[in-house]
C-alpha cells in the first residue's frame, strides 16, 4: 500500500468523524500552542529588554562614588564626592581597553522658555558622553571645543524636552532658562527611547560639564571638580570583566586606598542585568515547557483512546481489506498513518493558534514579535511522534486481527 | 492438474476446555472453470470450508493446494498475498466501503496490489462496466439498490483477475427477481472462464450451478453433477409473464 493511498483513506476516516476527530487534535492544538506560545511570548519579553539594555550600551561601566555594598543601582545622585574630573581622564589615558570615560554630573530642575516651563534632568556633560551612548543630535551641533573643555551657556535638549517647550517649533537659537541662568539651545537629541529602567531617556537636558557644575547643579563640586558618576565605554572586543579590574586598581591607586580598605566607589556593569533577565527568562520557559509537555501527554492519551475506539468500530471494514488482500503491515501503516496524521494536524492547528496568541501579546504588550522557528520545527516533529507512539498499540491490535473474526462482526 | 486439491483438510477450535471439530477431513477436486455450489444446514462446516479455501484461515490437518501452491505452510503476509492475487469475495452483506463511489470499491484491492492510480482507475471502471454498472461508477453505497451494491462487490472481486470467486451467500440479502439477476451475472462470467464457488443454504441458489457439494458435521455427504437452470432464461419468462399479466 502506497504512501498516498494510506493518507487518502486517512483524511477520508478523519472527515468521517469530524467533531471526534476535533476532540481528539484538541490536546495536541493546546500542546503545541502553548509551547509555541510561551516560547515566542517569552522570547518576545527578553528582546524587549535585551533591547532597551543594549540602548543603553552594553559594553558600558558606570562608574558611582560611594561605597555600595547591596546591589541596589544608584544612577545619578552620587551621596559622596569621591570621583572626579582627573579620574575620568587617567581611566582614559592609561587603560588601553577604554574607549572614552565620561565624567557626568545630574541633577533635577525646572526649565522655562518663556510662558511654559518643565521639570527635567539635567546633564552636566562633555562630548564624550555622547561618544559612549552612541547618541547624536537630530539637529544643531554637539558643543564646540571651547564649551567642551570650559564650559558655556549653551544647551542640548532631548526630545520630550523639545516637545514639551517647543512643540513643533525650531528650537535652535531660543534661550531657555534653568535655574534662571539662560542657555542657548544648540541641538535637539536624536530619540532614544527608555532605558532599562524605564525611565524617558528622552527627557533630559544636556548641559557642558563646567557650566553645569559651577552654574545649575551646585557649587559645592565646582572647586572638587567631583562629578556624579562616569560612564566608560570598553573598546569593542575587550574583554569586560579585565577592563573593570584594571579600573578598579587604578582608582584604588588614585585614591590612596591601602589593602583592606573598601572601595570608594562602586562599578556597575550592564551585562550583569542582562544575564539576570536571561537568567529568569529561562526559569520562565523550563516551568512553561513543562505544562505543555504534560498537555501533550495527554493529548497523545486521547489519540491513542480514540484509535482503539476506532479500530473496534471498523473491525469489519478490517476484514474486508484483509480479504481483499490487505496484509497485516498495510492494516498496522493505515491505522498509523491515520493517528500520524490526526496529530500533525493538531499540531500546526496548535502552531497556528500560538503564532496567533502571541502576536495578539507583543501587539497589547508592545513588543517585538518574535518568531523561532526552531520551536515551529520541534512542535511539528514532537506531534508527528506522538502521533506514532500513540497510534502505535490500536494499530498493531487491528493488524493482528483474525480476518474471520473480523468480517462476522457486526 | 486441479485449480484447488484439497486433501484430508481439518479445523478444530479450542474453546476453553472443549476441542469443535468444524472440519473432520474434507477431500475434494474443483477444475478451473467450475460452477460450484456448497450446500448444507448451519454448523454442517461449509463456511469454515469457505474460509480455508479462500485463504482466510489457516487448517489444523491436511493440505490445500490452490494453482499448484501448497497454502497450509503460508504466512499470513503471504496468505494476503494469494488472497489478493488468486481470489474474488462476493458476501451477504455486500461490505462496501460506505463513503467510497463505485470506483473507489472496486479499485480498493488494487491499492494492496501496487499499480498506479490511473490503471486502477481505468480497470475499476472496466469492471464496473463488466458488471453493468457502467452508468453507476460515482455512486456511493447508499445511493445504490441492494442489487447494484452486490454488483459492485462482484466488479471488486473480478478486479485484480482472480482464479477463482468465492461468494457467500451472495443473494441472501436480496429479495428473489435480484437474485436472479445476480446468479445470471456469475453465470456469464463462469461462461466466460471464471471458476464460481457459491456457499448457500437455499436449492433455488444451488439449482444455478452445476456441481451441487453438501457438508454435514464437517464432512462432505454428497457430490453430484447436475443440468443447471439458465438464469437468463428464467428471467425472460418472467419479463414475458409480466407483460401478460399488463396486457
Amino acid at each position: 500500500m502506497r504512501l498516498t493511498d494510506s493518507l487518502g483513506s486517512a483524511f477520508e476516516a478523519l472527515r468521517a468523524h469530524k467533531l471526534r476527530s476535533v476532540l481528539t487534535m484538541l490536546g495536541i492544538v493546546i500542546g503545541v500552542a502553548a509551547v509555541i506560545a510561551t516560547v515566542s511570548i517569552g522570547g518576545g519579553a527578553r528582546e524587549d529588554v535585551v533591547g532597551r539594555i543594549k540602548s543603553l550600551g552594553a559594553n558600558l561601566i558606570i562608574v558611582l562614588p560611594g561605597n555600595i555594598t547591596s546591589g541596589g543601582v544608584r544612577l545619578g545622585t552620587g551621596q559622596s564626592a569621591t570621583l572626579n574630573d582627573d579620574d575620568a581622564r587617567a581611566i582614559e589615558k592609561e587603560i588601553a581597553a577604554v574607549q572614552v570615560a565620561a565624567p557626568t554630573v545630574r541633577g533635577g530642575a525646572q526649565v522655562v522658555f518663556g510662558g511654559t516651563n518643565w521639570g527635567t534632568s539635567v546633564f552636566g556633560v562633555e562630548n564624550n558622553f555622547f561618544e559612549a551612548r552612541e547618541w547624536d543630535v537630530s539637529s544643531g551641533r554637539l558643543f564646540n571645543g571651547e564649551e567642551n573643555q570650559r564650559g558655556g551657556q549653551v544647551a542640548l535638549l532631548g526630545l520630550t524636552v523639545k516637545n514639551q517647550l517647543f512643540g513643533e517649533d525650531d528650537p535652535i537659537g531660543q534661550t531657555i532658562r534653568v535655574k534662571n541662568v539662560p542657555f542657548e539651545v544648540i541641538g535637539v537629541m536624536a530619540r532614544k527611547g527608555q532605558s532599562a529602567q524605564g525611565q524617558d531617556q528622552d527627557d533630559s537636558v544636556f548641559l557642558p560639564l563646567q557650566s553645569a557644575r559651577q552654574r545649575v547643579i551646585g557649587a559645592s563640586r565646582a572647586k572638587t571638580r567631583t562629578v556624579g558618576s562616569m560612564l566608560i565605554k570598553v573598546r569593542e572586543g575587550e574583554d569586560m570583566a579585565e577592563a573593570e579590574a584594571e579600573i578598579k586598581s587604578l582608582l584604588r591607586q588614585r585614591h590612596r586606598l591601602r589593602e583592606g580598605d573598601d572601595d570608594d566607589f562602586t562599578l556597575r556593569n550592564l551585562t550583569d542585568i542582562l544575564s539576570t533577565v536571561e537568567a529568569s527568562a529561562r526559569v520562565l520557559s523550563i516551568g512553561l515547557s513543562a505544562v505543555a509537555a504534560v498537555s501533550l501527554l495527554v493529548g497523545g492519551i486521547g489519540i491513542m483512546n480514540i484509535m482503539l475506539v476506532s479500530v473496534t468500530e471498523r473491525t469489519r471494514e478490517i476484514g474486508v481489506r484483509m480479504a481483499v488482500g490487505a496484509r497485516p503491515r498495510d492494516v498496522m501503516g493505515q491505522f498509523l498513518i491515520e493517528a500520524t496524521t490526526l496529530a500533525l494536524i493538531g499540531g500546526v492547528a496548535g502552531i497556528l493558534l500560538g503564532g496567533a496568541l502571541s502576536q495578539l501579546v507583543s501587539h497589547l504588550a508592545g513588543w517585538p514579535l518574535y518568531v523561532d522557528v526552531s520551536a515551529i520545527v520541534m512542535a511539528v516533529v514532537v506531534s508527528g511522534l506522538i502521533g506514532i507512539l500513540s497510534g502505535f498499540y490500536p494499530a498493531w491490535r487491528a493488524s493482528r486481527l483474525d480476518p474471520v473474526e473480523a468480517l462476522r462482526s457486526a | 492438474m486441479p485449480l484447488i486439491e484439497v486433501r484430508g483438510l481439518k479445523r478444530i477450535y479450542r474453546m476453553g476446555e472443549e476441542t469443535v471439530t468444524a472440519l473432520a477431513g474434507v477431500s475434494l477436486d474443483i477444475e478451473e472453470g467450475e460452477f460450484v455450489a456448497v450446500m448444507g444446514p448451519s454448523g454442517s462446516g461449509k463456511s469454515t470450508f469457505m474460509n480455508l479455501i479462500g485463504c482466510l484461515d489457516k487448517a489444523n490437518g491436511g493440505s490445500y493446494r490452490l494453482a499448484g501452491e501448497e497454502i497450509s505452510a503460508m504466512s499470513p503476509d503471504q496468505l494476503a498475498g494469494v488472497r489478493s492475487r488468486r481470489i474474488g469475495f462476493v458476501f451477504q452483506q455486500f461490505n462496501l466501503l460506505e463513503r467510497t463511489n463505485a470506483v473507489g470499491n472496486v479499485a480498493l484491492p488494487m491499492i494492496y496490489a501496487s499499480s498506479d492510480r490511473a490503471e486502477r482507475r481505468r480497470k475499476a471502471e472496466a469492471a464496473l462496466t463488466r458488471v453493468g454498472l457502467g452508468d453507476r461508477m460515482g455512486h456511493t453505497p447508499l445511493q445504490l439498490s441492494g442489487g447494484q451494491q452486490q454488483r459492485v462487490a462482484i466488479a471488486r472481486a473480478l478486479v485484480n483477475n482472480p482464479k477463482i470467486l468465492l461468494a457467500d451467500e451472495p443473494t441472501g440479502a436480496l429479495d428473489s427477481r435480484t437474485s436472479l439477476d445476480i446468479m445470471a451475472l456469475f453465470q456469464q462470467l463462469n461462461r466466460e472462464g471464471m471458476t464460481v464457488l457459491v456457499v448457500t443454504h437455499e436449492q433455488d441458489v444451488a439449482e444455478f450451478a452445476r456441481r451441487v457439494v453438501r457438508f454435514r458435521d464437517g464432512k462432505v455427504i454428497s457430490d453430484k453433477t447436475q443440468k443447471p437452470k439458465d438464469a437468463v432464461a428464467i428471467l425472460a419468462a418472467l419479463s414475458r409473464e409480466q407483460d401478460g399479466v399488463a396486457a
